[in-house]
């Protein structure tokens, strides 16, 4: 084909775009994979019998803070990486906040917690399983996310991957929070971020060529 | 490249919301930008610049929704490029660095060739007389009509079409001259 009639065929046919086309295909992705996910969730693990009860706490609420948080920062960072030639920088340093935020809020419990007590905030009662269970209903979201984002233009790969794994992550530990009945923020903040940096790792650890256009 | 940018920006703009001519113009121009960046890249690669160029063409064109009307088109239109420099070379297994660049690297060669033919071309112009001169730039550099020429010049159309016919010839054998000396 000469370059002058390939111009000639693209633009013969040529359908407008809104500027928001990004951000809709990614939220499209990302809400089908929570769905999945949530499914999964009820029926392999169950939703808290105590979830009326748990939203009159504060426990509760952290960690849907968090997760919720984590969610839609990850997600303004994966859009903002399949844009070719902007930067990502700021987007970058934001989806660290509800991480640090968490980290300074647990530390502090635990100073103010007496040694005997501190290991059952840090450990909980599920704390073999929890990052676990975090990474298994994140494969829907994971899955959802990256058909989404093979329609963009993401120019570093590895770093697309570990957002896009990161953005599973989150939404992933979204969804187990409504089966998981721990409360503590120590625990919240190793656990729930250990199974979604793991996502994420995951996730730049594929990238380099599932993401390759 | 501030006023290439603001060019190419706006036929950008007028083509996502559906604009097809404005829209070829645009991809004829970054064509023309990418060629040259390619093959200055490839070395004389020219087969492998052309697919490239193709590449990047369809590339941008599917993936058109990615551009940010808030950020530069430029860097936008020079980062899939780069991105599609550094894919080739993988594939072809060529490990070849490549030097660090921004958007002005797609953005400034041609224009340097275009400002040599620029200057070949008043360089001959100079050589004829002012009133073909003058006809002849209204007629083929300005795109003016040859009835809107000769009311400039207070002259008919037939004056107009005579001395332009004439004043090319001259040009022609002007140029064949050159390349004889040149041989």
């Amino acid at each position: 084909v000469r370059t002058d009639e390939l111009i000639e065929n693209l633009s013969g046919d040529l359908a407008p775009v809104a500027q928001a086309t990004l951000a809709r295909r990614l939220a499209a992705g990302l809400l089908m994979g929570m769905a999945v996910s949530f499914l999964v969730m009820w029926l392999w693990l169950g939703i808290r019998p105590d979830l009326v009860q748990a939203m009159a706490t504060m426990g509760y609420w952290m960690k849907f803070a968090y997760t919720l948080a984590f969610t839609v920062l990850a997600f303004l960072l994966v859009e903002r990486l399949m844009r070719p030639g902007v930067s990502a920088r700021r987007q970058i340093w934001l989806s660290l906040v509800p991480f640090a935020l968490l980290a300074i809020l647990a530390a502090m419990r635990l100073g103010l917690t007496p040694d005997s007590a501190r290991m059952a905030l840090v450990l909980g009662h599920s704390h073999l399983v929890c990052p676990w269970n975090i990474v298994a209903l994140s494969v829907p979201v994971f899955i959802a996310v990256f058909w989404s984002v093979r329609a963009f233009a993401p120019t570093r790969l590895v770093l697309a991957g570990a957002a896009a794994g990161l953005l599973a992550g989150a939404a992933g530990a979204f969804v187990y929070a409504f089966h998981c009945d721990e409360s503590a923020m120590p625990f919240v903040a190793i656990w729930y971020t250990l199974g979604i940096v793991g996502v994420g790792a995951l996730g730049g650890a594929v990238g380099g060529w599932v993401l390759r256009w | 490249l501030i006023a290439e940018e603001a060019e190419l920006r706006a036929l950008m703009l007028a083509g996502l919301a559906g604009d097809a001519a404005a829209y070829r113009a645009l991809l004829s121009l970054l064509g023309i930008h990418l060629r040259a960046y390619f093959r200055r890249r490839l070395g004389h690669d020219a087969a492998d610049a052309e697919d490239l160029v193709q590449e990047s063409l369809m590339a941008m064109h599917a993936r058109r929704a990615t551009y940010d009307a808030s950020q530069p088109l430029t860097a936008w239109v020079h980062a899939i490029a780069r991105y599609k420099l550094i894919d080739h070379l993988r594939r072809r297994k060529l490990r070849r660095t490549l030097p660090l660049d921004d958007a002005a690297a797609v953005f400034s060669g041609d224009d340097a060739e275009a400002a040599s033919a620029r200057h070949d071309i008043d360089r001959l112009l100079a050589a004829l007389p002012p009133k073909p001169r003058a006809l002849i730039e209204a007629v083929k550099i300005e795109g003016l009509s040859m009835a809107e020429a000769g009311a400039r010049n207070a002259m008919s159309e037939t004056a107009v079409k005579v001395s332009v016919h004439r004043g090319l010839k001259a040009l022609a054998a002007k140029i064949r001259g050159e390349d004889r000396a040149d041989g």
